[in-house]
């Protein structure tokens, strides 16, 4: 494990790996993205209750399932990076918060959108809104912690251990609907169970959810290189892409 | 593994649970104050605070929407399948407000039992389809489902 | 309503529904730009040190 993460954990190996990697997660995204627009705007039916407005939730639904994702990946790079000091998991942790945090306030403030006319109001505090917005407030302390500490190293740690103690609230936030009695309906997919959302609508969720792992996928492999050229900038393999670049 | 590793694997491993444990124990002991909506039936057992406002959460009983004409005010009943509370209210209703459907309003438990509504807010259920295949679930017949509206009690 | 304005019209939910998709498409899309320009200002900061220095020390 220790071999393995130091020999593709390396700064210099994953740079290059992002370079070759991240277009084609981009290139993918954004067919899907494509593809999911068109089946959520004009392919899909409106719905028995909602009408045109369950169009909302081919972005709300992804959104808040990233948000989740996002955090968890997060918090295990941290957790990798605190363990066996891998520069690159330590900077993917930190590359991936200000995504997360987008992903977070998209779900909220889509799902804002959704619940003026639907529910008849902007916002409840019910368990599954306040668990989320915690999440959010997760996010935006671990990037404080990661500006407000100068040192790079510390910060990583720092924040790991923020991270890995939130990990607590991720279950609160899928379990709220079903422990407590909340605004917010429950789980429309669960294990064991048929989709209590019909396929001409499950479809293009899927599409959508898909393109936003990829769109993550994508730009997380971007701002991780950048993290880590800015970490190295003293170092001669930076030095000599930096000069590479300029000479193209 | 070095020793050192180990001890911060240990230590982080010690915080998750007893930030996880504290964490569990503590929604445990909030659970009353994170009930979102008391059930008709929780109001009929007098559990639902009294002089105080609370909101309560039900289906709307089909055929027990009445309106007034002239103003925005309509009174409704609230079942969980067990009892019934009758709720008035004046404003705005949300568009997914129906018959059949689940609804959470805020407001005070008047003197003579009913429900005095300052907000009626929808609460969705996690079922999306469009319209012809509703209409044909209908067709097959099914009934109030409080199950789908509120998954514990 | 021909067509495209029922389309626009969303049912009577277009304010939130076109909301969110724009929403969402100016956060990911801000999202998305930021590290390729922020990747553009540090290569050319490195270069423009080499360019003072030579590419190794």
């Amino acid at each position: 494990m220790f071999t393995f993460l130091h020999k593709y954990g390396s700064p210099q190996h994953f740079y290059r790996l992002s370079r070759g990697l991240a277009p084609w997660f981009g290139g993918a995204s954004a067919l899907l993205f494509a593809a999911g627009l068109y089946g959520a705007l004009l392919l899909s039916p409106p719905d028995y209750q909602q009408g045109e407005g369950v169009r909302i939730i081919y972005v709300h639904v992804p959104s808040a399932w990233m948000s989740l994702m996002v955090y968890v990946i997060m918090a295990a790079a941290g957790g990798v990076g605190l363990i066996w000091k891998v520069k690159v998991a330590d900077a993917f942790a930190r590359a991936s918060a200000p995504l997360g945090a987008a992903f977070t306030f998209l779900a909220l403030a889509t799902g804002s959108l959704w619940g003026k006319p639907m529910w008849g109001t902007w916002w409840v505090w019910d368990a599954r809104l306040t668990s989320e917005l915690i999440l959010l407030f997760l996010y935006l302390g671990y990037m404080a912690l990661q500006t407000a500490i100068e040192d790079r190293r510390t910060a990583a740690r720092a924040g790991a251990v923020l991270a890995l103690v939130g990990l607590v609230n991720i279950p609160i936030i899928h379990f709220s609907v079903l422990w407590w009695s909340t605004l917010h309906q429950g789980p429309t997919l669960r294990p064991f169970a048929p989709p209590a959302i019909h396929m001409s609508m499950l479809v293009p969720l899927m599409v959508m959810a898909v393109a936003f792992m990829l769109y993550f996928a994508a730009v997380v492999l971007v701002r991780t290189r950048n993290e880590l050229l800015e970490l190295e900038r003293n170092s001669n393999w930076a030095r000599e892409l930096a000069a590479e670049e300029a000479a193209r | 593994m070095n020793p050192r590793r180990r001890r911060i694997v240990i230590a982080v491993a010690v915080m998750l649970i007893g930030v996880g444990t504290a964490a569990a124990l503590a929604l445990r002991a909030f659970q009353e104050n994170l009930l979102y909506f008391y059930s008709p039936t929780l109001v009929a057992a007098g559990e639902a605070p009294a002089n105080r406002k609370f909101r309560i959460g039900g289906l709307v009983v089909p055929g027990s929407v009445m309106r007034n004409p002239d103003t925005l005010a309509v009174s409704f009943a609230l079942t969980d399948t067990l009892h019934q509370v009758r709720v008035n209210y004046e404003g705005i209703l949300p568009d997914l407000f129906r018959e059949g459907q689940g609804i959470v309003a805020n407001g005070e438990l008047l003197a003579d039992g009913t429900f005095g509504a300052t907000e009626v807010l929808a609460k969705h259920d996690e079922n999306y389809m469009p319209p012809e295949v509703a209409d044909a679930l209908k067709a097959a017949g099914s009934s109030l489902d409080y199950s789908k509206f509120k998954h514990q009690q | 309503m021909s067509g495209i304005q029922e389309f626009l019209h969303m049912g009577g939910y277009a304010l939130y529904v076109w909301g969110s998709y724009a929403l969402t498409l100016i956060v990911l899309a801000a999202n998305a730009l930021q590290p390729r320009i922020r990747e553009r200002q540090l290569l050319r900061m490195l270069a423009g040190r080499n360019d003072r220095t030579g590419p190794s020390r």
